[in-house]
């Protein structure tokens, strides 16, 4: 009796920790989100600061007039003590000014949101795309490969998702640009003018991962349908389908997901090659012709927008974790 | 050197060998031999396609792609080997620093590394690109340095996992140095790991350096590596192609050979070889077994109803018998239980009889019927409702039998959606109501909670409250309290007991524990090597046992008399190797009294006028040591 009455006793306990849970996971991961902006923001400003010798200089060239560099580095506030121009910098962000364009001598939150939309729209569809692929993939391929049945099926599958997960997006995109574009001529291969022109961009950047993604779930799928808590679904005599997707897949996932969270903040940095293949009105073609220009404004804020995207997905991966398997709120250190 | 010869032994790890040693050796003797064809300018050919002079054709300055391309391989090996040094340079220095500088030092790096490597390694690269500004020297310090925070983490898992082994201890205890035992203990330890994850990062390296030199943030003309020249291909791609698909195919391939000669060194240096592969299952003739006549009642009456119960699998010799001819019936409320050691095949039987051996396993019987339904017969929604609603399981291990990521409530309502039709909240109330008829205290609350939030006993009580879903008439329990601690133990028994009272619920309950069986069950099943030896009521347990395995099992089991002094009684030998049953009785080798005849013929199992059933030539005879004891009581008494 005395069991049965500690047995109530840890009832309780036991459910407020579980609020406590979420409430703690929540304030540790604002906290490293937080932190990880500082950092990010930090390393943007310096970057200006690292680069030897004038940026203005730089970027107006050799023959500009010194009162022009001299006129250009005031309005910069270049010449301010370092931690005046960190409070400059930390206040124009809060404010949304990102500073003016050295070259275009537009502001640079204009050249953001001109460009933001097109790489956004890419990195999205690309993402879904690749999700889309690897997930029935890796389960189907699971599923017929597991305990050593389908051995040539397996071998293809992994030799092929190998070979195509380590060939890089851009090379997958000149190729992809060949066959279809040159060859076959069936799709374009510059601009988002139409709704075709997203297919060869779009898989170029999915193809990669939605190969390494789907192997990952296959692996984990493999080993999470040989778990006990698989064989007490089978024992519940539930449909195949609900054992798989219902029982299965969720964990599969959960183990996958933190592998894929690292593809997918992959793919926010992969838009810049790609984007460059195609001709892509977005923040990739700009940062790379602002670095080749100088234009560092330019360039330290789309660092900062990649940044904060990829910081963002990763928070989304982590949150995504929780919701999947409560276990992962406690398990981080 | 054993070990790398066992790399090109696989298919792949030859392929990888032989890339990798083909594109370093490229690296060395191409611009030796071709750098005059390479940069030769035929003007006569600008911009062609590929012909039998230009095998890739020209670019627009009429040069050869094909040797352009070959040329390019020294530039591009080097560049990315010299960012691979910086990667694992710094690396190095990041990752051992919380193990020189000391904890709290050490943390601060550690925080910085781990925020470093959420950034892709291209992102990382680009900012430093415009730090260390365009060009070739720039991008080998921007790839190095981007990859440097994983190299550190890297190093820093492989550190921590040395620097607690004893041989670090010990010379710590001794006073050495933390620098001095870093080079001489720590590094030597993990050179290994580090030196295959260079390869593969030497393999990510090219890419992105050939990433970086496409985008025309690398190397520079009148230089060029494979990015260079595949970023001047894409321009005239529509004139002509191989000129852009030249480098890029020089790129997938030496970056593919670094990377799997890595991963392959890895696979030889990690788990070794993977284990045999499975042979197709193709069971030869099934031995016919003498049917045993199950003693008769009212069919009406008998739950589980099973014959000649044989459970193969593939193995590397053969097939593996390890149930080999099970026979036996349970009648409604009755409780049986399976005993024997590990590899007896008692946990199969019940896996057998509940459809749930899985591949490559196969199960054969000459009858094998749940009330009155055969059990053989291919899968159908009307089966599975038959044994989802009639048949619970309950399982060994409660920790790992749940699913984690599914809270208590919906995982015991999902038998009533599946199998009775039930909507959401009937199922779930349902599922309230058999966790209070388990004991579970405040079912409602306990109902949103995921497995991990219940104790193991409170667990195996929600696993019999799932069985509970249907109106069972069998219950299944394999080894229900082995993994519970001892005072949970008689709860979850005392629960299946009230069970089986209340609803006249049959059980068969598998334990190696003879103690266990014999207070829950009336009627035991003792196996052996696959096969039932004996089959009698609990109540004969402790002093009508026949089989001498019997009485082994019974004599090693410790209670209130046991002499304490004494070592406790063990049954010499060890279980029999499913793989490799003997012929004749399979216990002959450890039994006190088998005779030639016992390892020669294999007893059957033969049935008495009380319904018992005993596999021995010497059924009931004394065992010597109980003849011993016998002749000391006799010396003892004048």
């Amino acid at each position: 009796m005395a069991l049965a009455n500690s047995a109530i006793a840890a009832a309780p306990r036991v459910g407020r920790l579980g609020s406590h849970v979420w409430l703690r996971f929540g304030v540790r991961r604002l906290g490293r989100l937080l932190v990880s902006l500082w950092v990010l923001v930090t390393a943007s400003f310096l970057m200006i600061h690292l680069i030897p010798g004038d940026p203005v200089r730089a970027a107006l060239g050799p023959t500009a007039p010194a009162a022009l560099v001299a006129a250009k580095r005031e309005e910069m506030g270049l010449d301010d003590p370092i931690l005046v121009q960190y409070w400059h910098y930390l206040q124009g962000l809060f404010t949304g000014d990102l500073g003016t364009s050295m070259i275009s001598q537009l502001p640079v939150s204009d050249v953001i949101s001109q460009r933001l939309p097109a790489t956004l729209a890419l990195a999205l569809l690309a993402f879904v795309f690749a999700v889309a692929v690897a997930v029935p993939l890796g389960v189907t391929m699971g599923v017929l490969t597991r305990r050593g049945h389908g051995r040539r099926t397996e071998l293809a599958f992994t030799t092929s998702s190998v070979v195509l997960g380590i060939i890089p997006d851009f090379v997958i995109a000149v190729v992809l640009v060949y066959v279809f574009g040159v060859s076959l001529e069936w799709l374009p291969v510059a601009g988002n003018d139409t709704p075709s022109a997203y297919v060869l961009p779009v898989l170029a950047l999915a193809i990669g991962p939605a190969a390494i993604l789907s192997r990952i779930i296959r692996v984990e799928m493999v080993s999470v349908l040989d778990a006990d808590f698989v064989r007490t679904a089978r024992a519940k005599r539930l449909p195949k389908r609900t054992i798989y997707l219902g029982h299965a897949l969720p964990n599969a996932l959960t183990a996958s997901l933190t592998i894929g969270g690292l593809i997918l903040s992959a793919m926010v940095a992969g838009t810049v090659l790609v984007e460059n293949v195609f001709a892509w009105p977005g923040l990739g073609s700009t940062i790379v012709s602002s670095i080749l220009n100088k234009d560092y404004q330019v360039v330290q804020a789309i660092v900062l927008v990649y940044g904060v995207g990829v910081l963002l997905v990763n928070t989304l991966v982590d949150v995504a974790l929780a919701l999947l398997d409560p276990r992962s709120m406690i398990r981080e250190d | 050197m054993r070990r790398l010869k066992s790399v090109i032994r696989t298919p792949v790890g030859l392929t990888a060998t032989i890339l990798t040693v083909g594109v370093l050796l490229l690296a060395v003797v191409a611009p030796i031999l071709w750098s005059d064809d390479a940069d030769a300018i035929d003007t006569a050919n600008i911009l062609a396609g590929p012909s039998a002079d230009h095998w890739a054709g020209t670019d627009n300055l009429g040069r050869d792609i094909f040797f352009r391309t070959l040329v390019a391989t020294r530039l591009s090996v080097e560049l990315a080997l010299a960012a691979t040094v910086i990667a694992v340079v710094i690396g190095l220095l990041l990752g051992t620093a919380s193990f020189v500088l000391g904890r709290r030092s050490g943390r601060l790096v550690n925080a910085g590394v781990n925020i470093a490597v959420a950034f892709p390694g291209m992102l990382l690269a680009l900012f430093f690109a415009v730090v260390f500004g365009v060009g070739a020297t720039g991008a080998v310090f921007a790839i190095g340095l981007a990859g440097a925070p994983a190299m550190g983490r890297l190093t820093r898992t492989l550190v921590a996992s040395v620097s607690s082994r004893d041989f670090v201890d010990a010379a710590r205890v001794a006073g050495v140095g933390r620098v001095r035992i870093l080079f001489r203990h720590v590094l030597p330890n993990i050179s290994e790991p580090l030196v295959v994850n260079a390869t593969i990062g030497a393999g990510g390296a090219l890419l992105s350096f050939a990433g970086l030199s496409f985008l025309g943030l690398g190397v520079q003309q009148p230089s060029y590596d494979w990015g260079r020249l595949l970023f001047d291909g894409i321009g005239s791609i529509y004139v002509n192609p191989a000129a852009a698909l030249a480098p890029g195919l020089a790129v997938v391939v030496a970056g593919l050979a670094f990377n799997l000669f890595g991963e392959s060194v890895a696979k030889v240096l990690g788990v070794g070889v993977v284990a045999g592969i499975q042979l197709p299952s193709s069971a030869p003739a099934v031995e016919t077994t003498s049917p045993v006549d199950v003693a008769h009642h009212d069919a009406d009456d008998i739950v589980l109803d099973v014959r000649d119960l044989e459970v193969t699998f593939p193995g590397p010799a053969g097939p593996i018998r390890p149930v080999r001819g099970v026979s036996f019936a349970v009648r409604r409320g009755e409780a049986v239980g399976v005993v024997g050691e590990s590899g007896s095949g008692k946990s199969l039987t019940a896996l057998a009889v509940s459809r749930l051996v899985g591949d490559p396993g196969r199960v054969d019987a000459s009858r094998l019927e749940l009330l009155g339904h055969d059990l053989r017969a291919a899968d159908s929604k009307a089966l599975r409702k038959l044994l989802g609603t009639s048949l619970a399981m309950v399982f060994q291990d409660p920790m790992t039998s749940f699913n984690p990521t599914k809270r208590m409530g919906g995982q015991l309502a999902e038998v009533a959606r599946h199998h009775q039709g039930m909507d959401r909240r009937s199922a779930l109330a349902r599922a309230v109501d058999r966790m209070r008829a388990v004991r579970i205290t405040d079912p409602e609350h306990r109902a949103h909670q995921y497995p991990h939030e219940f104790s193991g006993g409170m667990r195996q009580r929600a696993m019999i409250g799932m069985g509970l879903m249907g109106s069972p008439a069998l219950i299944v329990a394999d080894e229900p309290t082995t993994a519970l601690d001892v005072t949970v133990q008689q709860q979850v028994l005392d629960l299946l007991a009230s069970i089986r009272a209340a609803d006249d619920v049959a059980l068969v309950l598998i334990s190696h524990d003879v103690a266990v069986v014999g207070q829950v069950c009336d009627r035991v099943l003792v196996m052996y090597a696959g096969k039932i030896v004996e089959d009698l009521p609990a109540a004969d347990l402790a002093g009508a046992a026949r089989h001498p395995y019997t009485r082994a099992l019974v004599a090693a089991v410790p209670d209130m008399d046991t002499d304490l002094d004494q070592p406790l009684a063990v049954i010499p030998g060890r279980p029999v190797d499913p793989a490799d049953v003997p012929s004749g009785c399979a216990y002959a080798a450890r039994c006190p009294l088998a005779t030639d005849t016992c390892r020669a013929q294999e007893p059957p199992l033969e049935t008495d006028s009380a319904g018992r059933r005993v596999a021995c030539w010497h059924a009931g005879e004394p065992l010597p040591i109980e003849i011993l004891d016998r002749e000391l009581a006799e010396v003892d008494t004048p």
